[in-house]
């Protein structure tokens, strides 16, 4: 019988390695993962490229990844908040290298990514800074810019419920990059509020077909600090 | 001016809101007007902003601050929310800007500072994206510079794709390429309006509405 269920946070992260992308869900604080990030944080693994909408708040979760050194490379949309003072610090320090990606691209190119579609061409960002150097081309009169699918080796994703075939539920605008996320990484790990038997789950409404999530683990789950700033 | 983008956005309308002033606009919008909202992290039919025990951290907007939902509602995951930008789907989308050229270009997203962390968020997306732009701004920065400008001197978000400022002094619109005074505030003539904007400005009593969609691409 199929069972992707884990039993902890810690054991779910266990084999992230040194060196590997890893997609985390979220933006802002809502959909963050939080506890697998801390276990992720507690590993300890390093040198990790991360893939997040933003790069983290205050001084929990995400930032606390970055704060501890474990991050070398973001990949993201929105840095810069009021509350990224560690982003900012590393970031100034030169510590952590940075790709800006505009958000609609990000999610495509993770979307490309699990759907395996190489790349796109978009519109977004034609003529601006952010796509010096990328390839161009004119299709019916409009300018676009190609993009290409980002994959990775682990996704870490908050969702409501979920069941031990790994179909997931989310809740309000907590689903944002999560089932993007879940089909673009080699192992998608889900921290769900609820586990529930297979078949209680509406088949109509199930969001995150389990075919693409490898392990969900239930967390206690503690509400989120509110942040402000796209 | 929040007020005066509010009139121009008509009951049916798809709309999406950008972050701080645009947002005002809601508190403008006619009631007798069902208009929908977007928030670009997922969600159609955006209510106005939760108090007390409405508050939920998985409900927030696009600025991350905890927002309630309407009747109707629907969420969806980032891409299809960006699907419906890129694809045309929305009818209006609001926006701040540092400058605006005469030709529509955007710049709204980074100072070009050299010590500035840059952030560009969901900015590029929503400026090509919507059937129509409307951006609102003062029309001249604190120590007197205009925003609207010949050419923009920071850097672009967008090419092309503002269709109407509203500011101050007066609503401008844009179309091919070309600005002009769609109505002006108080007495100021479009003469003088040349003078203080130093751009050649025209008149025009062309309504809004008429600018067509994106091609899907």
């Amino acid at each position: 019988m199929i069972s992707k269920i884990v039993a902890s946070a810690a054991a779910a992260v266990a084999d992230i390695r040194d060196g590997s992308t890893v997609m985390i869900g979220g933006f802002g604080s809502a959909g963050q993962p939080i506890e697998l990030i801390d276990a992720l944080l507690e590993q300890g693994a390093k040198d990790l490229t991360v893939v997040n909408n933003n790069a983290g708040n205050g001084t929990t979760g995400l930032a606390a990844l970055l704060q501890a050194g474990q991050v070398r490379k973001i990949i993201c949309s929105f840095p810069r908040q009021v509350d990224s003072q560690v982003f900012d610090g590393l970031y100034r320090a030169g510590k952590l290298e940075l790709e800006l990606v505009p958000q609609g691209t990000l999610a495509e190119r993770i979307r490309a990514g699990g759907a395996g579609i190489a790349g796109f061409f978009t519109p977004t960002g034609f003529g601006t800074m952010l796509v010096k150097g990328k390839e161009t081309r004119r299709i019916n009169g409009r300018d676009y810019v190609l993009e290409q699918a980002l994959s990775a080796d682990y996704a870490l994703i908050k969702a409501h419920r979920g069941d031990r075939l790994g179909n997931l539920v989310y809740r309000k605008t907590a689903r944002n990059f999560g089932p993007l996320m879940a089909g673009a990484a080699s192992v998608a790990i889900a921290q769900v509020s609820d586990i529930v038997e297979a078949g209680q789950l509406d088949p109509e409404s199930v969001v995150t077909p389990g075919i693409y999530v490898q392990r969900v683990v239930k967390v206690a789950g503690r509400a989120a600090p509110s942040t402000q700033g796209q | 001016m929040a007020r005066r983008a509010a009139q121009d956005i008509p009951e049916g309308s798809y709309v999406n809101l950008g972050i701080g002033l645009p947002t005002m606009i809601s508190d403008f919008l006619p009631k007798d007007r069902e208009i929908i909202l977007h928030t670009e992290n997922g969600m159609l039919g955006m209510g106005p902003a939760a108090v007390g025990d409405q508050i939920d951290p998985d409900l927030i907007n696009a600025g991350k601050i905890p927002v309630t939902e309407l009747p109707g509602a629907a969420y969806f995951h980032h891409a299809d929310s960006f699907a419906m930008m890129r694809g045309g789907h929305l009818d209006i989308c609001v926006l701040g800007a540092f400058q605006v050229s005469t030709t529509g270009d955007l710049a709204n997203w980074h100072t070009g500072k050299p010590d500035a962390i840059p952030a560009v968020g969901g900015a590029m997306d929503l400026a090509i994206g919507a059937k129509q732009v409307f951006v609102i701004m003062e029309l001249f920065t604190r120590d007197g510079t205009c925003k609207l400008v010949q050419e923009c001197s920071y850097p672009v978000t967008g090419i092309g794709c503002v269709n109407a400022v509203y500011t101050d002094y007066a609503v401008f619109r844009i179309a091919d390429g070309q600005i002009a005074v769609q109505e002006i505030f108080g007495n100021t003539t479009v003469e003088e309006l040349e003078q203080l904007t130093g751009l050649r400005l025209r008149s025009t009593a062309e309504p809004l509405g008429t600018v067509a969609a994106p091609t899907p691409g």
